[in-house]
């Protein structure tokens, strides 16, 4: 029998880092606000109590800098979990990111290895207008050396962050702010998950829905309306964007012979764009209709919640596309 | 100082106060939403540095902004619609709380990245230089911000350049819930000012009066030398960092303490003292604070939304010619 329980994304977090600092002396995590504050999100409340100040590092605001150090502490030998707050001040870090956790491997002909994890929170939903709600994944994902995580179910959630450790290699984990206070449930005796795989959702026979983060429960959602008309979609989550799982992907395809990728991020140059022209390249003859793509609109996120909701796309607007394609009417 | 100076000074103070308390309610209905940093305790920073600057002065502030905005004459109207997301807030809407502007006032934001606006302000000081203009840029910070490498490389390049900008930091001891101490490995943040030979000086951020001495010898400075000039106020923040904080990182006594040095209480009682103002007229101020406040929540409540034909607006201008 399976077995369940019942978990809030914030809490399958927690349960994630609090498992990494007892399995692994090397483990610690920085970031600010990580200790007394509890965490931006709560995610870490508790840790410092627990673990104390070698392992729960509050640090200044200084992303550049702590996350420079991270990667230095790895490169040395240390497992350290990095928190940036939220992506918005991921860019502030993005140097550090780019040219030192992606490169120095290379660099250095192979010597050097930066077996860094570095999560970040991000997404759009709480009204935090432009400067607080980006979803740049495709930025992180463009970037070779980086392996890219992306924890779109509170199975990933809870599990991704072991594996991200065992990674020699710079691994970004980006986790979503908005469902951290939605409960689900996850199986007790699944304990770790294949990332370097993306996932099938629900398998289904008429269309593939491919999407990542945010858009998995969204898509999810469509899908389950979808069914109780006959439709019967197939959900892909990609749960690893660098590098992508090609063969999922276009192995879903390949059956459906239809594609709709959903994506929060902004269509132009996104995640999206890189499937699609992958589909194109590699199982053109396979389709039945051009593929199509729901992604956020190219507006920086305005604050008013009607304005917000109509720039990504949404439940009904995954559903209206999905009939379209297959001239449901 | 004249009793008119000084009433005003109060009236703006406290609308400040009123303003955000009447904020925190509505953020408490969901009128509100996103993130709402209050700026309780902190009043006479805000008023005594800007009333330093003359309207041609440029200002930068924080996403802590409603004080900084109110005290440069935006109207609690334009701000409380910003809030509620209505077109005719002073962003139409689409900023928030966060990213108060009027460029018609030369407030520019309203930045929510920390220390991202530091350069900024720099950039544009080294504009002013070179238009030969002789105001100067403000911009207001927080101390977590100082940790930030675009505080250093901003305060670098404002000495090497000789630009006309007052930094302001607004030193409140706590970047959301880590502590100074925790933080900077030098407590006393002027020095840092005066690593980069930057003219800098702390006061007593809680003293309105201390603010505004520091603040116009400041703003004289900058006028006489074109030079940018580090000017630290030591504050505290009453309420918590924003509507989600628990404040699980400092005890309620240490708020109350400080709280005993409530600035807007000295001020009453400094005006009070030099028979600058009575206890009647502190009266008829509060109360058209109050009838400015519910004017400006009635406004917000009547403003229109955009449509969402026009959610791509702004994003180039009107005429991009290439
Ligand atoms: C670059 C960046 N990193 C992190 C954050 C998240 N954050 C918002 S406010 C804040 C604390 C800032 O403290 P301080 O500069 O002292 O200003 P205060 O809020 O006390 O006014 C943090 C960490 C941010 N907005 N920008």
């Amino acid at each position: 029998m399976k077995e369940i329980t019942k978990i809030t994304y914030r809490e399958a977090l927690k349960q994630g880092v609090r498992e990494a600092l007892q399995n692994d002396e090397r483990v610690f995590l920085m970031g600010e606000d990580v200790g007394r504050y509890g965490g931006a999100f709560a995610v870490s409340k508790g840790l410092l109590q627990e673990f104390g100040e070698d392992k729960i590092m509050d640090v200044p605001l200084s992303e550049s800098g702590f996350v420079g150090a991270g990667i230095g502490a790895a490169v040395a030998g240390m497992k350290p979990i990095v928190e940036v707050m939220t992506v918005n001040f991921g860019l502030l870090a993005m140097d550090q990111i780019v040219n030192n956790a992606a490169t120095l491997l290379h660099m250095s002909g192979g010597q050097m290895n930066v077996p860094v994890v570095i999560r970040m929170g991000c997404g759009i939903g709480r009204q935090l207008a432009a400067q607080h709600s980006h979803s740049w994944e495709p930025l992180f994902a463009h970037i070779p050396g980086l392996i890219v995580l992306s924890a779109g179910t509170h199975e990933d959630a809870r599990h991704m962050l072991a594996k991200a450790l065992k990674s020699p290699d710079p691994v970004i984990v980006f986790e979503y702010t908005s469902m951290l206070n939605i409960e689900k449930e996850i199986p007790v005796n699944i304990t770790r998950v294949d990332i370097s795989k993306a996932k099938v959702r629900k398998v289904g026979k008429d269309i593939s829905i491919i999407t990542y983060g945010i858009g998995v429960y969204k898509c999810m959602d469509a899908a389950n309306e979808l069914a109780s008309i006959g439709i019967d979609t197939e959900v892909v989550d990609l749960r690893i964007l660098r590098p992508l799982d090609e063969e999922t992907i276009l192995a879903s395809v390949s059956k459906t012979h239809k594609a709709l990728i959903v994506e929060d991020a902004w269509k132009s140059v996104s995640i999206s764009s890189e499937i699609s022209a992958r589909i194109m390249e590699k199982i053109f003859y396979e389709l039945d209709a051009p593929v199509l793509r729901l992604a956020g609109v190219e507006v920086p996120i305005p604050y008013p919640l009607h304005l917000e909701d109509a720039s990504v796309p949404q439940k009904n607007d995954i559903i209206n596309a999905v009939k379209k394609m297959l001239n449901h009417d | 100082m004249k009793a008119e100076e000084g009433q005003h000074l109060l009236y703006q103070m406290q609308l400040i106060r009123r303003f955000e308390e009447k904020s925190a309610e509505q953020y408490t209905k969901a009128k509100i939403r996103g993130f709402l940093h209050l700026y309780i305790g902190e009043e006479a920073v805000a008023v005594g540095v800007i009333q330093a600057l003359t309207d041609e002065d440029s200002i930068l502030s924080t996403y802590r902004e409603h004080g900084h905005a109110l005290a440069r004459g935006l109207s609690a109207e334009s701000v409380m619609a910003e809030m509620y997301g209505k077109k005719e807030g002073c962003s139409m809407g689409r900023g928030g709380s966060m990213h108060l502007f009027d460029a018609s006032k030369r407030f520019y934001g309203g930045n929510a990245i920390v220390s991202g606006h530091l350069p900024l302000a720099v950039g544009m000081a080294l504009a002013l230089k070179k238009q030969n203009k002789k105001n100067i840029t403000c911009c207001f910070f927080g101390e977590g911000a100082a940790a930030e490498g675009e505080f250093h490389e901003s305060m670098n390049l404002a000495a090497l350049w000789n630009v006309p900008v007052l930094f302001v930091c607004e030193n409140n001891l706590y970047a959301m819930g880590t502590a100074l101490k925790y933080t900077h490995s030098i407590l006393e943040l002027e020095k840092k000012g005066m690593a980069y030979g930057i003219d800098s000086v702390a006061v007593d951020g809680m003293n309105l009066m201390a603010v505004i001495n520091a603040a116009n010898k400041a703003v004289t400075k900058i006028k006489k030398t074109g030079k940018p000039y580090f000017l630290v106020c030591n504050t505290y923040r009453f309420r918590a960092h924003s509507m989600f904080d628990a404040e699980l990182y400092r005890d309620k006594s240490e708020v109350e303490e400080w709280k005993k040095r409530d600035p807007i209480a000295i001020f009453k009682k400094y005006l009070l003292q030099e028979k600058l103002t009575t206890e009647q007229e502190i009266a008829i101020i509060e109360a058209r604070i109050e009838s400015e406040v519910q004017r400006a929540v009635d406004f917000a409540e009547s403003g229109t939304l955009e449509s969402i034909e026009d959610l791509t607006k702004f994003v180039y201008s009107k005429k991009t010619e290439l």
